[in-house]
């Protein structure tokens, strides 16, 4: 685990990466690193995410921005930019029931080919899917999703990189460390190693590249 | 009391202690204030929380604690916090023993649309879809009209929630269970003549002998 600061943590992200940034409606969502994609205008984006929150929250400004090309997501109600985008066919928006989604990303991190979810089955979230029956119930095959780069938030990192997380800020946050290649963690304070009990951590610093601590402004 | 407070009132006497319970956003969340304290009902927020008190005004919020609406909220002692890996799994997994959901329309079959109307809302799902899977009970908390038009309608013509079929319908002037025949009214409101309900309903209702009022 390295601290760097927002500019070099971002100097790993080049245009058109995919990326998945945690947070539920802004919760959790690492709004330092934000600003700095916003900084450095890193363009083409594709963002796996919950939701696209507020036109001035988390995602939202990344969006209001215009630096996503493509998001995969659960909703987008409670951003009125990101539904513009996407009848004027600005943003490509995929939408993905928000428990397979969120189990399509623990795959991903897991080692997992795929998942099979009854959710969707008779709907038109079925449509280009295989569908499987299993002792007579029916479930979609939903393929695992991995990304390049996983932007989560923290409250707390000790100096080996262990996180954990405050409580409804936690969300997709700790599985989508496991389903990127590269994992950066903007946290609210650095504490010693060793006073984060090990029950109460959420992402083990093993597997966290870099941290960077959230700037005062956010 | 108004038309949404008297549905989410009728909506809480289904509640039974012990109970795990998802309440979907909008009026479906006033059904909480119609619950006593002692009740023991465990109140689940899809972003994480088992155990979700009351909305609280955001001066004494921790920024970090929110509902799956987005509203700040303090949590009973003893609640719980977990992933949305988690979450999902209580959903999915049939843990939930009551959703409350809105809707746009639900028709003869049970079947239920509420997150999509093609050019119009184009919101996305959330976790509704996994929510009407999943959940042991799914009952529709909603106004029986839209500006005059019927939501209780003959077939869906809004892209489909799931192909579950609910199990309960809750509006100002009825309640009403999809079974196998079709629509059973179980209650009327006092204030409504079977006759205007009826006009009201594009979908058929089977009316018992034993059709009850709706008591507020």
């Amino acid at each position: 685990m390295k601290i760097v600061s927002p500019q070099e943590a971002i100097s790993f992200i080049s245009e058109g990466t995919t990326l998945m940034i945690g947070g539920f409606l802004g919760v959790g969502t690492p709004e330092t690193l934000i600003d700095e994609l916003i900084n450095k205008r890193k363009s083409n984006l594709t963002v796996i995410c919950n939701d696209t929150s507020f036109e001035d929250k988390g995602i939202g400004r990344l969006i209001a921005s215009k630096l996503v090309k493509k998001v995969i997501t659960s909703h987008i109600g409670t951003n009125k930019e990101t539904q513009r985008q996407c009848i004027e066919n600005e943003l490509e928006v995929e939408f993905v029931p928000q428990g397979t989604l969120i189990e399509q990303i623990r795959a991903g991190g897991a080692g997992l080919g795929g998942i099979l979810t009854p959710t969707g089955i008779g709907t038109i979230r079925e449509k280009n899917k295989q569908l499987i029956e299993i002792e007579g119930k029916k479930y979609i095959l939903e393929k695992a999703l991995r990304g390049r780069v996983a932007l989560v938030k923290s409250s707390k990192a000790d100096h080996l990189g262990n996180l954990q997380c405050s409580f409804t800020a936690r969300n997709f946050n700790p599985v989508m460390a496991l389903a990127c290649d590269i994992v950066i963690a903007e946290v609210d304070e650095l504490v010693p190693t060793g006073s984060i009990c090990p029950d109460e951590i959420h992402i083990p610093g093993a597997i966290v590249d870099y941290v960077v601590i959230r700037s005062e402004k956010r | 009391m108004n038309e949404k407070e008297r549905i989410a009132k009728r909506v809480a006497k289904e509640l039974k202690p012990g109970n795990i319970v998802n309440l979907g956003i909008g009026l479906p969340t006033l059904v909480s204030n119609f619950v006593s304290k002692d009740a023991e009902i465990f109140f689940q927020g899809e972003n994480g929380i088992l155990g979700i008190a009351s909305e609280i005004p955001e001066e004494i919020s921790n920024p970090n604690l929110i509902n799956a609406g987005g509203k700040y909220v303090d949590i009973i002692p003893g609640a719980m916090i977990f992933d949305s890996a988690f979450s999902f799994a209580l959903i999915r997994g049939g843990h939930i023993d009551v959703t409350v959901l809105g809707a746009f329309q639900v028709d003869q079959e049970g079947h239920l649309a509420n997150w999509m109307v093609p050019g119009k809302v184009i919101a996305g799902m959330g976790g509704a879809m996994d929510l009407v899977t999943g959940a042991k009970k799914v009952i529709i908390a909603m106004t029986h009209t839209s500006k005059g038009t019927p939501k209780i309608i003959k077939k869906c013509s809004l892209p489909l929630t799931s192909i579950r079929r609910v199990d309960l319908i809750v509006t100002e002037f009825s309640v009403i269970e999809p079974t196998d025949n079709g629509l059973l009214l179980k209650e009327i409101s006092p204030d409504i003549t079977l006759e205007e309900l009826k006009e009201i309903t594009e979908a058929e209702l089977i009316v018992p002998d034993d059709l009850k009022l709706m008591e507020f």
